[in-house]
């Protein structure tokens, strides 16, 4: 029925966890890997024993292990998002200082975050809407941001209101400059960069449609 | 030097109007809420406080504020969805904040630890918690000048302290502690147990009793 091109590999727009799901599946084996809060902490339930993927907490672990139960929950070990966790084998405690200098340095190799706007050349705006009564409140977004060598973001496509949040320039407050490098959202996942938007795959929409949506230029990845 | 005290009254009963005072934490791991309460027991007044949040709930930090005893916060995550006395006093103009990224927080801590007079980092570059600082391009990236934050007094928590305040800690709740041990120029701990001197090994000592002032079990 629909025109098919050759980048669409699914019928349907993507689930939220379909997406994490996907997102786990492109983490290279051994990654020392961020998950920021909200929808990219689903990303840890499809990662694999065989990908040998450590994850990092901002307040200062390596190795964490899913979500603490029972009499697993210790209020000494939580996440960044404060909830419970457990340690897996290997993991290690250490400073806050050392924990964001393991991510300003380059150490990590994929963190995966939530945005409200990436703009066509890897601009963030993930932190502030920039309304006038709002209390701004950063945490580690910036640091991650700018630290970690490949910088994910988890989004839907387009706001409630219909609007694409992949845009020419963001117009809320940035988080970071030209940090992004892929955006996974629920119609497709784009490569962002210095020469603009790659789409790698799009899901129940054509690049067409898709291009219709998006206010900056694509190109289909080849 | 070196006091071990009985009360946490006793630990605090130094710190004066207008003080500023780091708080270890990240959310409740690692909060000293023992010492908060007793600082807000001894009435200091004016403070500035350097912690990652603002206060949770009805309890700890979140009362200092509430009490109007604090003048302006130094901190990376003022909302969340229980930072009701923050959010008032913050929109009612009664206290400053100076938002601060986490890790550059945690660096510039670090920094007046170290004697370091300020440092050049990516973090915020472009951004407008960048507005008005100075800016370098290194090695290619554009770059923010941030500078340490000194504190005249630091109260943490810690696991286990030996006889000449080195210091074990527990899990993330190590976070803030070792730093701002550091940064103060009068560090108070508070610690579930206090182990004879060479009870601890000292291959696993995190902050070494150097940094450390005053000591008090709480249990």
């Amino acid at each position: 029925m629909s025109t098919q091109t050759s980048i669409q590999t699914s019928d349907k727009p993507l689930g939220r966890d379909e997406l994490a799901e996907l997102v786990a599946r492109d983490i290279a084996p051994g990654s020392f890997v961020n998950l920021g809060i909200g929808q990219p902490t689903l990303v840890s339930n499809y990662l694999k024993p065989e990908q040998n993927i450590t994850l990092h907490t901002e307040n200062g672990m390596l190795g964490m292990g899913p979500a603490a139960t029972g009499d697993q929950i210790d209020g000494d070990l939580i996440n960044a998002g404060k909830i419970p966790v457990t340690e897996l084998p290997g993991a290690s405690y250490f400073h806050h200082a050392d924990s964001f200098a393991i991510m300003r340095g380059g150490h990590l190799d994929i963190c995966v975050l939530g945005a409200f706007q990436v703009s066509a050349t890897g601009d963030l705006a993930n932190w502030h809407t920039g309304a006038p009564d709002a209390i701004p409140a950063v945490g580690g977004a910036m640091d991650l941001a700018t630290g970690a060598k490949d910088v994910f973001v988890m989004m839907t496509l387009l706001t409630r209101e219909g609007a694409s949040k992949i845009v020419e320039s963001c117009t809320y407050p940035l988080t970071g400059v030209g940090c992004v490098t892929r955006v996974y959202t629920d119609k497709a996942v784009f490569l962002t960069g210095p020469d603009g938007v790659t789409v790698r795959e799009t899901f129940g929409i054509t690049f067409e449609e898709l291009q219709a949506l998006v206010p900056v230029p694509l190109k289909a990845s080849a | 030097m070196l006091t071990f005290v009985d009360t946490v009254n006793e630990a605090v009963a130094g710190i004066k109007d207008g003080s500023t005072v780091m708080i270890g934490g990240f959310g409740n791991a690692g909060q000293p809420f023992e010492l908060i309460d007793a600082l807000m027991d001894c009435g200091a007044k004016d403070l500035t406080v350097v912690n990652n949040n603002a206060g949770q709930g009805d309890q700890g930090l979140a009362l200092l504020i509430k009490e109007g005893r604090v003048k302006k916060m130094i901190c990376s995550f003022p909302r969340q969805s229980d930072s009701w006395h923050f959010d008032a006093k913050y929109k009612a103009g009664e206290i400053e904040l100076e938002l601060v990224p986490q890790g550059n927080l945690a660096e510039r801590i670090r920094a007046a630890g170290a004697g370091i007079g300020g440092f050049f980092t990516p973090t915020g570059y472009g951004t407008m918690l960048a507005e008005g600082k100075e800016t370098r391009t290194i090695d290619g990236r554009g770059q923010v000048f941030e500078t340490p934050i000194h504190a005249d007094v630091a109260l943490i928590k810690a696991l286990k302290a030996d006889g000449v305040g080195n210091l074990v800690y527990r899990k993330t709740a190590r976070n803030f502690g070792p730093i701002m041990a550091a940064a103060a120029k009068h560090t108070v701990v508070q610690v579930s147990e206090i182990v004879p001197t060479g009870g601890l090994d000292p291959e696993n000592v995190v902050t070494p009793g150097i940094y450390v002032n005053s000591i008090v079990k709480v249990a």
